[in-house]
């Protein structure tokens, strides 16, 4: 039996590891080997320059634009995420007091937890255009369009440099909440209702509940979703290439590095630079997710 | 330039397309693309050698059974000119030669990696939001040499080179370091676009001095029309082309060739200043902050819906606009009013600029065959049909003397005739791609964000600089 193992997980695995090998490992390779070339994207022979790009990226102040956005995506991103999603969840689940030794959700949770799904189901490109509508600083923006009604002028969330990192910021929340309630729910379903009846019987609030139950017991959850979020604050790409004005705009207000990459590649055919930019953003990822792993690592509590 | 030849619908769509992928495939994307980085092309002299018999009828001695491959961008301007007009042309020449076209909205995906893996089509229409960088093609030797073709006798224009049918400037347009690589093939005029309509009832005529401009202006505002606008979003090069022209006419069209060679300080020059003084406060009184939001063509709708005067771009505004104008609205452009009363320029100065590029690929099968390709399009008959399928002129001189056009046309046309031979250009937005990012931004700043001249001179100086500094980008000089 032993013996026909190896071919027989072999046989399995050889189609889907050499299409990830093909289209991700090598191609991943390849940005590292372009990182250090001046490639400009039209000659079949690679020119190597060293460590060239890298110090030109170290003096780009696009660049540490990009990263400061990105840092501020990482604290509020999972932040505002998190404490939202919590929220619903827990009124959905768990708000609505226990009756018959059951905890039960607000009334017409189940109703919400579909709502709330909704825009997960949208691409993200979808999301960008109709947040454009939205935002519109004229009268077909939805939002100005009735400050306008009421001579409120127009508010410019994407052509204020002040405000339009914080609209994407709130587009990619809008956009993210359903998914981790859904997430979360998953998570509060799990915990045992004795749990919950037990505080009960010492006579906890619902304030108590969350906290000293809820959260704890959620612990793994919160943490995949910290990890999750962090990664897509490092993206973003999507809604600030379609939403913001002059791609990454008003003057660099909303760069991102996955904006900054694709310009460097395809606008100033700049490719090797582009995969500089690129490898950053790998180890940059990378150390994130091992960062948080470690740092919010506790034991399981058994149940 | 030519980008707004790309109809908006598929602008979005390409932006869709794009958001999707990259999003998606950040890092791998770019690796995914070069995947065939050192698999192909050998540097074998296969390319320029008249490979036919050189007659008469075969100036550039094309081999008459070999088959010629075209790459068409399929935009504003559709591909019917190529497949209708040009193409039975050359046919007519060759009949043995099968002309190959593809058409494709998205240029760099299909052809670039054809030419790092070293089979590229013959001749390409370089155009389109996701157009290659022709100079980094330059400087990758992919791109054939077009003297021969300048050279050549005119298809069916008597005893001139194609040169001689040409209007001036047009080889000089797409020449990179003193040999013509490119040929812009349509020819734009840019101004201030207005509504003949909205004018003569108002008993309104074209300003030619600031302070008429200025006057003009007022009487809109008090109208309750946003006197001057353009799209902050996407389309502020329309509004830097303004304020250079402007420069250009204070100071002369010297002041654009040093900006483009990255002359030190060029961006500095008091005519540079003066310029963005004068179209800061135009966009601090006259026009509406809330643009700054907007894309083209939502300004471009208001404009046709009288709530804007003034809107600067070029002369394909009119068959871009054409399913929103409503009747009677009579396009018309006048040429950007003199800043002072000592320009250099008369009033009547304008910018004008052959566009929509077209190369010959040096290490094609068929170089030759491309170039003759071009010299059909550039034949009396090959332009007269472009211009009666798009409504855009060509570089070809007259050639559409006599037809009927559209207002818009007939007066962009009035316009470039009283300019004579007082226009200009500038080629540093797509010899540098960088130069023109930073100018978008330093525009909207002037013009929308309390910025100042000498912030906007400044800001530009230090990147023309950087961008001289950077070994890695080929300098160009004109």
């Amino acid at each position: 039996m032993k013996h026909g193992r190896y071919p027989f997980i072999i046989g399995f695995l050889i189609v889907p590891v050499a299409i990830y090998v093909t289209f991700v490992v090598a191609a991943y390779v390849q940005a590292f080997q372009l990182s250090f070339t001046d490639w400009r994207g039209f000659s079949p022979n690679v020119n190597y320059i060293g460590f060239d790009n890298f110090v030109k990226l170290f003096h780009d102040d696009t660049f540490w634009k990009a990263i400061r956005h990105h840092l501020v995506l990482l604290i509020f991103l999972p932040l505002f995420t998190i404490v939202l999603a919590l929220f619903f969840s827990f009124l959905l689940n768990v708000g609505g007091g226990s009756k018959g030794g059951k905890t039960r959700g607000v009334w017409g949770s189940k109703f919400y937890r579909v709502v709330f799904f909704f825009p997960q189901l949208l691409a993200l490109a979808l999301v960008a255009v109709i947040f454009a509508r939205v935002y519109s600083p004229d009268d077909s923006g939805l939002i100005n369009g009735l400050l306008n009604q009421f001579g409120a002028g127009p508010v410019l969330f994407l052509a204020d440099g002040k405000l339009a990192l914080w609209s994407i910021l709130a587009v990619l929340v809008w956009q993210g909440v359903g998914f981790y309630v859904v997430l979360f729910s998953a998570g509060m379903g799990s915990i045992p209702t004795e749990i919950y009846e037990a505080a009960a019987l010492d006579g906890a609030t619902r304030g108590v509940l969350f906290f000293r139950v809820t959260l704890p017991l959620l612990w793994n959850t919160l943490q995949v979703a910290w990890v999750y979020l962090g990664i897509a604050a490092f993206d973003a790409f999507a809604l600030v290439n379609v939403m913001s004005v002059d791609r990454g705009g008003p003057d660099g207000a909303t760069t991102v590095l996955g904006l900054e990459i694709f310009r460097n590649a395809f606008d100033y055919a700049q490719f090797g630079y582009a995969s500089a930019m690129g490898v950053v953003l790998f180890f940059l990822t990378i150390s994130f997710a091992a960062l948080t792993m470690r740092v919010t690592r506790r034991d399981a509590i058994e149940m | 330039m030519s980008e707004i030849f790309g109809t908006p619908e598929l602008d979005r769509r390409t932006l869709l397309r794009r958001a999707a992928a990259v999003g998606l495939l950040a890092t791998p994307a770019v690796g995914m693309l070069s995947a065939c980085v050192g698999s192909g092309g050998s540097d074998d002299d296969q390319a320029d050698k008249p490979q036919g018999e050189v007659s008469s009828t075969n100036p550039l001695g094309v081999d008459p059974n070999t088959p010629v491959e075209i790459v068409i961008f399929n935009g504003g301007l559709g591909t019917k000119y190529a497949s209708d007009v040009d193409t039975p042309s050359y046919n007519k020449l060759f009949p043995n030669s099968k002309v190959n076209q593809t058409n494709t909205e998205e240029i760099a995906t299909v052809v670039q990696p054809r030419f790092t893996a070293g089979n590229p089509p013959d001749m390409i229409n370089n155009s389109g939001s996701k157009l290659m960088d022709q100079g980094a093609l330059v400087q990758a030797g992919q791109v054939q040499d077009l003297t021969d073709l300048f050279a050549a006798p005119s298809v069916d224009i008597e005893g001139k080179t194609v040169k001689d049918t040409l209007i001036p400037g047009t080889v000089e347009q797409g020449t990179f370091n003193n040999k013509p690589y490119v040929l812009n093939y349509a020819f734009t005029v840019f101004g201030l676009w207005y509504s003949g309509k909205l004018f003569s009832d108002n008993g309104w005529t074209a300003p030619t001095t600031w302070a008429d401009f200025t006057a003009l202006l007022d009487k809109m505002k008090a109208k309750g029309i946003t006197p001057y606008g353009y799209a902050g979003a996407n389309a502020s090069y329309y509004q830097y082309l303004v304020i250079l022209t402007s420069a250009a006419k204070i100071g002369g069209p010297d002041i654009l060739k040093n900006i483009d060679n990255l002359e030190d300080g060029a961006w500095q020059s008091d005519a540079v200043k003066q310029a963005a003084k004068a179209w800061g406060e135009i966009g601090a009184k006259y026009s509406n902050k809330a643009f700054l939001g907007l894309k083209h063509t939502e300004v471009q709708l208001q404009h046709d819906q009288y709530k804007v005067g003034f809107y600067p771009s070029g002369s394909w505004l009119e068959n871009e606009q054409a399913k929103d104008t409503p009747d009677g609205f009579d396009y018309q452009v006048m040429p950007v009013p003199s800043v002072t009363t000592a320009d250099k320029m008369p009033a009547t100065a304008i910018y004008a600029a052959a566009g929509e590029q077209y190369f010959v690929a040096s290490k094609g099968k068929n170089p030759r065959g491309g170039m003759e390709y071009l010299r059909h399009m550039l034949s009396k008959a090959g332009a007269k049909g472009f211009t009666e399928l798009t409504k855009v002129l060509t570089v070809v001189a007259g050639a559409t003397e006599g037809e009927d056009i559209s207002p818009g046309l007939t007066s962009g046309n009035k316009m470039l005739s009283a300019a004579g031979s007082d226009y200009f250009s500038y080629r540093f937005d797509t010899w540098y791609k960088k130069l023109d990012d930073e100018a978008r931004a330093a525009t909207n700043e002037l013009m929308f964000q309390g910025g100042t001249a000498d912030k906007f001179c400044a800001r530009m100086q230090k990147v023309a600089d950087a961008v001289k500094a950077d070994d890695s980008i080929e300098k160009f000089t004109r």
